[in-house]
């Protein structure tokens, strides 16, 4: 299972190679291609509608990196979009345009609060944390609603994304998406080595049995803390790529309906795959897309439909492909 | 002479009215097995979640190599060289056999902050842990998840993970039960190779089994300690043979 | 000093919206151990069922009543239908489950009547105000609202102490095999919880709408709160329910009202200006936080499960 196979000379893992990785490998064809059929058609729209798909996408695989491997149902993940999003539109008001310091803020604030929700919250468990998560991302959201400054409930809309002093321009539609393509991949193969890692053993054990992982030497708190930290790290980014994506930041980021959102396309693509989110995303914004074109009232028939899925399919998409085993 | 390996002194418990452990006093000699009957409810299950750290004595004190560890972490008492096999059993359900074991080889070989390296590709924990599956009969089972494994290999690997953190106290709790004749051979005959080399508590109600491997043994009635010696001495203890083995005789096939 | 009282007369109000809520919240999530997103929708529901039956009865009692019973039937037909194939299911399923309901009625209550919100407007012999104390005038109906939720409290505490069916809700909350090995017939237990709690909300949503709102989304507002508040009270227990919902209702309000000035008095203008709204919302969260860190099972703890 774990053997390696050598293609054009780069070690991959066998399972990237299997049957069962062709539709992974598909969509991630047809999300890097997107910009050239943007290009050829002139569809500017794809290239906005795909590129939050990417960006959403990278939102997703951080949370299913606590929620899928390590069993911590966050209801408030979408804190990080908006902390992520508000570092960028805090510091261009305030005259900061550069991304070298907007991007590195963003995911430091992040993760600092991720520190301080985390050494909180896992102490509890279930449904209790999930509320609590859920309750601080409130927080946020409230403290967002009373920044007047920087718009207050009407949000605010950032005059310039992020530069990096001629590296690569933002303003560019298709340079943004291929960047947000790029961190995208890059997310993918970070919690791939993550989760194999010693790292990811425990906190997949410690979602597992905690109580056996306490009875042969681990207490998985720590362990439990520092991969809360990074996947709120990881979520702060996707923010700023949200920010930058959208040239607009408001307290909607980060409503609680929001993190339903992510945990939604979390299971929907089947939790604790290394790719499972990337596909769930991409079914759920897609969906929502194209009902939104159908009728006025997208949520008559996605509320249903998640219902169902809830109800029949077990394992989200990546379950019904017969995934069994973890990457 | 040297101090014993584990020394318990005074330990009670109670859960609301009831009292579990009622001053239990117990020594336990390095290289020593040490077995702990009683009949059911006698607090033995108790006894061992105390030991391990689960629960949280209201008095009394536990003393480990000279240590006292009496209101010691669970994760601590083990990385201390105190290990333990479930009642019930409790392993890593979706993790292969050899996964679990390994992963307790692991949990002994410095902190698990590692990111990158693959940890299924580490021969320093792999080679270990196909050390212990193969201590216990399990070698063939390695790549086998849990949940495929019969109760019985499940058993074994409750062993062979406790073995894979190289303890130097092994608390069992019933590692026979619910096992076949032919299994619980193989279990004896297992246990009785660690003998001498690993310190064991056994919790046990199979009565030829405690009388095959145990150097001494303690009794348990309603919490308390009732007896405590060589096998031979407690057998034939009148209060003891009135409380438990009485009832065995009675009962036993 | 009569402002503070009239705060905390506010503050109990509030508590009591949020009680009523919590209640069903709790009970729910405590006997069929379901965690309910889709609460918050069954709370508008009685809001825009109360305005519309009000409007076409021309009366605030009877369009209440009627809402009642209508939130009701919801409430049982919702849980035959939708809420049933989720019990004994990991939570997480629940959370995308009842997630998906409350997408639904929001739409679904956007598709009848409108994005715009409506009002309902409280008949003219509860416009005045009552002279509680000498100086203090407080609104007739905020106190018809603290009164008839402690009415309420009261009446469930007499139904789940003293009756069959709440001494079937209190064996079910401890151990539900049991009750279903003895006979009872859980499926209808299940629904008339369900559908008490349902209620419970509506009730809760029609008392608020003629002094804040009805609108799409109100039920997401304040079921976050209601989520503190069991947590702070402990999952399952009514008793906590009602306790950590006066409690958060005092805090909240209170903090709204004085932590303003409070911050003035100790800051800049523009600083007390900025962090206060932000803070006062925040007193909630951080008590949340304090009883987590002291006391993770909520103050009043139902019986283990």
């Amino acid at each position: 299972m774990k053997a390696a196979r050598k293609v054009l000379g780069v070690a991959l893992p066998a399972a990237w190679l299997a049957p069962r990785a062709a539709l992974p490998a598909a969509v991630l064809l047809i999300l890097g291609l997107v910009p050239v059929y943007a290009a050829a058609t002139g569809d500017a729209f794809a290239l906005t509608l795909f590129g939050r798909v990417v960006i959403l996408a990278i939102a997703a695989v951080s949370l299913n990196l606590i929620m899928g491997y390590g069993g911590m149902v966050s209801f408030g993940h979408a804190a990080y979009l908006g902390i992520g999003g508000y570092a960028v539109g805090i510091l261009w008001k305030e005259g900061f345009a550069s991304g070298f310091v907007q991007w590195p803020v963003a995911i430091a604030v992040s993760a600092l609060f991720a520190l301080v929700v985390g050494a909180l919250s896992l102490r509890t468990r279930g449904v209790y944390f999930f509320m609590i998560t859920l309750a601080f991302a409130q927080m946020v959201y409230y403290v967002a609603q009373g920044l007047d400054r920087y718009g207050g409930d009407d949000g605010l809309t950032i005059g310039s994304r992020s530069s990096f002093a001629g590296l690569v321009d933002l303003n560019n539609a298709t340079q943004l998406y291929y960047l947000c393509f790029a961190l995208l991949l890059a997310s993918l193969f970070l919690v791939s080595r993550l989760v194999n890692s010693r790292f990811g053993l425990v906190i997949e054990g410690a979602r597992s049995n905690e109580r056996r992982l306490r009875a042969i030497g681990i207490s998985p708190f720590r362990y439990k803390l520092v991969c809360f930290v990074i996947a709120g790290a990881l979520c702060g980014l996707s923010g700023a790529l949200l920010a930058n994506h959208t040239n607009f930041i408001s307290p909607a980021m980060m409503y609680w309906t929001r993190s339903g959102d992510l945990i939604v396309m979390v299971i929907l693509g089947g939790l604790g795959s290394l790719f499972g989110p990337v596909l769930g995303t991409v079914t759920y914004l897609l969906l929502e897309e194209a009902l939104s074109r159908v009728t006025e009232y997208s949520g008559l028939f996605l509320g249903p439909a998640l219902l169902l899925v809830a109800i029949f399919l077990h394992g989200g998409i990546e379950g019904l492909l017969g995934a069994g085993s973890r990457d | 002479m040297t101090e014993p390996l584990l020394q318990v002194a005074g330990l009670t418990k109670r859960f609301g009215g009831v009292i579990a452990a009622d001053a239990i006093a117990l020594d336990i000699a390095a290289g020593e097995c040490h077995a702990v009957i009683g009949p059911n409810g006698a607090g033995k299950t108790t006894l061992i979640g105390l030991l391990a750290g689960e629960l949280a004595a209201e008095r009394g004190s536990i003393r480990f190599d000279g240590r006292d560890i009496t209101t010691l972490a669970v994760h601590s008492r083990s990385q201390l060289g105190l290990a333990r096999s479930f009642q019930i059993t409790s392993l890593f359900a979706d993790f292969s056999a050899l996964d679990n074991v390994a992963l307790a080889v692991q949990a002994h070989a410095g902190h698990s902050f590692h990111f990158w390296k693959d940890a299924r590709g580490e021969a320093a924990l792999r080679e270990p842990a196909m050390q212990a599956l193969e201590a216990v009969g399990l070698a063939a089972r390695a790549e086998a998840r849990v949940d495929r494994l019969s109760h019985g290999e499940q058993r074994q690997l409750e062993i062979a993970v406790a073995l894979a953190t190289k303890p130097r106290l092994l608390l069992l709790d019933e590692p026979m039960a619910g096992l076949g004749p032919d299994e619980s051979a193989r279990m004896v005959a297992m246990l009785r190779r660690l003998k001498g080399d690993i310190t064991m508590l056994l919790i046990e109600h199979d009565m030829e089994t405690v009388f095959a491997l145990a150097d001494r043994i303690t009794v348990l009635v309603y919490g308390r300690v009732i007896a405590s010696g060589d096998p031979l001495a407690v057998r034939a203890d009148a209060a003891v043979r009135e409380a438990y083995l009485g009832e065995q005789d009675a009962h036993h096939g | 000093m009569l402002y503070f009282i009239e705060q905390c007369l506010n503050g109990v109000q509030l508590g009591m919206l949020l009680f009523l809520l919590a209640a069903g919240l709790t009970l729910i999530f405590g006997i069929m151990d379901l965690v309910n997103l889709a609460h918050g929708s069954l709370y508008m529901l009685g809001a825009y069922f109360a305005a519309t039956f009000a409007a076409f009865t021309d009366s605030f009692v009877l369009g209440a009543l009627l809402a009642l019973v209508a939130t009701a039937i919801c409430g049982m037909v919702l849980e035959v239908i939708a809420i049933r194939p989720l019990y004994g299911r990991p939570h997480l399923d629940h959370v995308l489950g009842t997630f998906g309901l409350l997408l639904f009625f929001n739409e679904l209550v956007r598709l009848i009547w409108g994005p715009a919100g409506m009002t309902l407007s409280l008949p003219s012999a509860m416009l005045t105000a009552v002279q509680i104390i000498p100086g203090l005038y407080y609104p007739l109906y905020r106190l018809v609202i603290i009164l008839v939720a402690l009415a309420v409290a009261a009446l469930l505490y007499v139904v789940v102490m003293r009756t069959r069916l709440g001494m079937l809700i209190r064996a079910g909350a401890s151990n539900r095999e049991m009750v279903g090995a003895l006979g009872v017939n859980i499926k209808l237990l299940y629904t008339m919880v369900f559908g008490l709690g349902a209620t419970l909300a509506g009730f809760a949503g029609l008392m608020q709408a003629p002094i804040l709102t009805v609108q799409i989304g109100m039920g997401e507002n304040i079921l976050i709160l209601a989520f503190v508040v069991i947590i702070i009270g402990g999952i399952g227990s009514i008793r906590g329910a009602f306790v950590a919902a006066i409690i958060v209702g005092l805090i909240d309000t209170l903090g709204r009202a004085f932590l303003p000035d409070v911050l003035r008095s100790m800051l800049s203008v523009n600083a007390a200006l900025t962090l206060a709204p932000a803070i006062s919302s925040m007193s909630i969260y951080m008590l949340m936080a304090a009883v987590l860190v002291f006391r993770p099972e909520g103050l009043f703890p139902a019986a283990s499960r």
